[in-house]
């Protein structure tokens, strides 16, 4: 018990780990102290002065961030004078503020709105001198400097330089002509740089892929898996009339703190793609033909069951653990065998935090297909492929594979038809990753839930139905349920 | 002091003996003065008595703060884990403050002997001298004498022939006043931006580089030397009013004054004789209005005031203000307070490291508010307004430059408050010039 501290945070006790500083210990009590520069992944500024509070026995109202708690202390936050010190915190940055929000990305999630609104003064004193005023900035690829929305909390600075390890960003100037600069000859292209645009409290850093796009509080937000490699990084999927517009890390302090890779950040346009297969489809006469759901699997089963001979499956290391398994359990069935490919990039490591980078390969699932029994021999697989008498193909684009695929039957689970799938005996529309729930199992075996964020198109179904659908209606000995 | 003006009988010249003297700017020259004997008796005592003489003489930081150098001194860890740091202060950018200029300028040696025999009590690896980068002159100086101190073994690997290893770099500044606080001025050292770190932890913790590191101004170091070879009770004796207050202060005197200069009292000494008699009273036919007596961070003085302000730490509190630097600007009946106040904030909303919100933002408001008054466009309000600024600006800020903008702001308005007015009531033409 010696290394617990026990303190009185406006009314509550509250017992925290020493060296836990007032801020994050009022948080446990439920008391959020208004704060900017502050921010738990990063190192102590105490620069903003937002978080002051009143502690008893200080005649000077302290910040919260750069105060650690002792024993006895009684803090409070909300007295006169620690209130009186905020809301002249909130009105000294607000007498440079163009206060344009209603053309500000930010405006919904700004904490200046937010503490303005929760602790400012109703109006400014700054009666009619001209606001200072600098030019937009482009910082790099994806991000635009807003100066004149800019309260230098220095986040961003401390980000590049703390968590990146690759110090980009500085203050420049002093005064209140201070901004934030980039340093010469260099540009905001770290692979990782994209969580600035999360950490500015205010709208002054900016993603140009967002910018102007959507008003946030317009958003469905669904709780979801990265899945741009096998990291697993814990993301929020923004969606706005079923498209999704953004994507923003979910703290999970095991995987990925508060933070997620550019790429992972910009490739959400395939979850919106228009080209989609929305119905079964069924080869008749030597044409794809659109059928319903019944027809469809019937005639799935059918294929299933008249299948003599070796049976291969050809398998997205994207796809959810369920419909993986429930794959395997088909081929498992009937003596098959099945293989995945999985897309490579540079690795890109964020060196302020052990094990989390944007991972070689580029598939959320990688080792959910491999526990689900899947090797990675994909030359041998499409090999086999030619003289099967089933190939199953869940969700792989099938490019570069030789034409035809097989001799025998093919049955072609996906979200689009790609060319060599054209002569499947049947093609089930499948939804995509945000169109389902489900799960994938990270690089470290960690098995992690995604919920669905929109409507599939048509008649898409999630994968993981589809096959158990089949399972069924083949009367699979270990038929797995819908 | 002996420069430019010859020496006053009513000063106490310790520190200023020899200023005006191009010969002791040498070493031969320096030794033939006593020089550099302090050093060798000091490496003859151990470092805890070297410490204890220097609480005895109660001699306190000339930086402004006026913390007692020996206890500072006896913060650092005893037992030594990690490298010791010992820095002195000569970013003297103080307005109105221009004494530890002509130590360096006149007397380097003094300097180095000080921060050699510091550097022994705290058992530094290594002191870094951080000059203003404005102060050409000084820095050249310093740097000549310091290779010669050098050249001669005075300091070194074998510092006096006894054993010691003390070596001394001179760092220069870049031209921040900000780099005068003390952890600015480490953050500077080290390459980085010179912004002021919270405290704690405190430099004799976690000071330059993340090592227990000492910070002295060049006048408080430049004294040790005396207050090693005459004793501390020698030093103590040395205080004409509060014994809390010991040894002498150089006064820099600027502004409407007859002999502008630097001036060196006993402690405690009366701020109206240093004015009228050592340094000659006002130009003819004007009268004082006013005192700012610690630099310009510090509150204002009347002229009433100011002829009964005793000249020491306490004195000074007693009448509201601070004894600071020592840095004294003299303003006359010609001044016209409300400009003056305006020219200060303008230095301090310029000189903001911008860390702090109120401090950025602040200062700057409180430049355009006194120059919409001095443009005869003041409102009724804006006395008021800057009254509130100047409270949000107080204890709020991890350095105290804020303070130091709303300190003078404060004590104008509330001590002449007819400049103000006037300026209100006709615009420009009310000014008192």
């Amino acid at each position: 018990m010696s290394d617990l501290v026990k303190l009185t945070i406006e009314g509550h006790e509250v017992e925290v780990p020493a060296g836990t500083s007032v801020l994050e210990a009022a948080k446990l009590v439920g008391v959020l102290v208004p704060h900017y520069c502050y921010h738990p992944g990063l190192p102590v500024a105490g620069s903003c002065r937002m978080c002051l509070v009143d502690i008893e026995k200080s005649p000077k109202p302290q910040p919260s961030c750069a105060t650690p708690v002792a024993p006895g202390m009684v803090v409070k936050v909300h007295s006169d004078q620690a209130e009186a010190a905020r809301r002249a915190v909130l009105e000294f940055l607000l007498i440079n503020h163009p206060l344009d929000c209603p053309i500000c990305d930010k405006a919904g999630e700004c904490s200046l709105q937010d503490y303005t609104e929760q602790e400012g003064r109703a109006s400014g004193r700054y009666a009619d001198y001209a606001k200072r005023y600098n030019p937009v900035e482009d910082f790099g690829p994806d991000i635009l400097y807003v100066p004149n929305r800019c309260v230098l909390c220095t986040r961003c600075v401390r980000f590049m330089e703390d968590v990146a390890g690759e110090p980009t960003l500085n203050v420049e100037e002093r005064g209140d002509r201070a901004h934030i600069g980039v340093f010469e000859g260099r540009q905001l292209d770290h692979p990782w740089s994209g969580n600035v645009v999360d950490l500015c409290p205010v709208g002054s850093l900016l993603s140009k892929d967002f910018l102007h796009k959507a008003r946030v509080w317009d958003f469905d937000r669904t709780s979801s898996i990265c899945p741009g490699c096998t990291q697993g990084c814990n993301v929020v999927l923004e969606t706005r009339e079923n498209t999704v517009v953004r994507i923003k890390p979910r703290p999970n302090p095991a995987v990925n703190r508060w933070w997620m890779c550019d790429h992972g950040r910009l490739s959400y346009a395939w979850l919106n793609r228009s080209d989609r297969i929305e119905a079964p489809l069924v080869l008749r006469e030597g044409r794809l033909a659109p059928a319903g759901w019944d027809q469809a699997l019937a005639r799935a089963a059918e294929v299933v069951r008249s299948a003599q001979g070796s049976w291969v499956a050809l398998v997205a290391p994207g796809a959810s653990c369920e419909a993986l398994e429930a794959a395997a359990r088909l081929l498992k069935a009937h003596g098959g065998s099945g293989a995945f490919r999985v897309a490579e990039g540079a690795e890109a490591p964020l060196p302020g935090v052990p094990d989390l980078a944007l991972r070689k390969e580029r598939a959320p699932n990688v080792n959910g297909a491999l526990t689900a029994g899947f090797s990675r021999d994909w030359a041998g697989a499409v090999d086999a492929a030619k003289r099967a008498a089933l190939v199953l193909a869940l969700d792989e684009d099938l490019s570069g594979v030789p034409q035809p695929l097989t001799s025998g039957k093919l049955i072609y689970i996906g979200t689009v038809l790609p060319e060599a799938a054209r002569t499947a005996a049947v093609v089930l529309p499948s939804a995509n990753m945000a169109e389902e729930e489900g799960t994938f199992e990270n690089l470290r075996g960690l098995r992690q839930r995604y919920a669905q964020a929109k409507t599939p198109p048509g008649m898409a179904r999630p994968a993981a139905w589809i096959l158990g659908a089949i399972l069924e209606a083949a009367g699979s000995p270990a038929g797995a349920t819908a | 002091m002996g420069f430019p003006h010859p020496i006053h009988p009513k000063e106490n010249p310790v520190l200023s003996r020899h200023f005006g003297e191009a010969d002791a700017r040498t070493y031969a020259g320096w030794v033939q003065r006593g020089g550099y004997r302090a050093l060798e008796k000091a490496l003859g005592m151990t470092r805890e008595q070297v410490i204890e003489e220097v609480k005895a003489s109660g001699l306190r930081g000339r930086g402004g703060a006026g913390f007692p150098a020996g206890v500072k001194w006896g913060f650092m860890p005893k037992q030594k884990t990690r490298p010791h740091y010992l820095c002195c202060n000569a970013d003297e950018s103080e307005p109105g403050t221009f004494k530890d200029r002509e130590i360096m300028r006149w007397t380097p040696h003094a300097l180095i002997e000080g921060c050699a025999i510091a550097a022994y009590a705290i058992q530094a690896e290594q002191v870094y001298i951080y000059i203003r980068g404005e102060f050409t002159e000084p820095l050249r100086v310093m740097q000549a004498a310091l290779d010669e101190a050098y050249a001669k073994g005075v300091v070194g690997a074998n510092a006096m022939g006894k054993g010691v290893r003390i070596d001394l770099t001179i760092h220069r500044g870049a031209g921040a006043y900000i780099c005068g606080e003390e952890t600015a001025l480490m953050n500077s050292i080290e390459g980085k931006r010179g912004n002021p770190r919270i405290r704690p932890p405190f430099p004799a913790a976690v000071g330059v580089f993340g090592c227990p590191t000492t910070i002295n101004n060049v006048e408080t170091l430049s004294s040790v030397p005396h207050v090693i070879e005459k004793g501390g009770a020698w030093y103590k004796g040395l205080s004409l009013s509060n014994p809390k207050s010991t040894g002498t202060k150089l006064f820099s005197i600027c502004g409407t004054i007859a002999r502008p200069g630097n001036y060196e009292v006993t402690m405690g000494f009366p701020l109206k004789d240093l004015l009228y008699d050592v340094a000659g009273g006002m130009r003819p036919g004007h009268k004082l209005k006013a005192v700012i007596p610690g630099g310009s961070s510090v509150p204002i003085l009347t002229a009433a005031e100011a002829d009964e302000t005793l000249l020491d730490y306490e004195g000074c509190v007693a009448k509201g203000t601070m004894l600071g630097s020592g840095g004294m600007i003299v303003l006359d009946d010609a001044t016209d307070m409300v400009y003056q106040v305006m020219r200060l904030a303008k230095f301090y909303a310029h000189e903001s490291c911008a860390q702090c919100t109120q401090c950025r933002e602040g200062t700057a408001w409180t430049v355009k508010i006194l120059q919409r008054l001095l443009n005869g466009e003041g409102r009724k309000e804006d006395l008021d307004l800057l009254l509130d600024l100047a409270e949000q600006m107080t204890g709020r800020t991890i350095c105290v430059l804020s303070d130091s903008c709303a300190a003078p702001v404060v004590s104008a308005i509330k001590k002449f408050p007819d400049e103000f007015a006037a300026y209100l009531r006709r615009g420009r033409t009310a000014a008192a010039t």
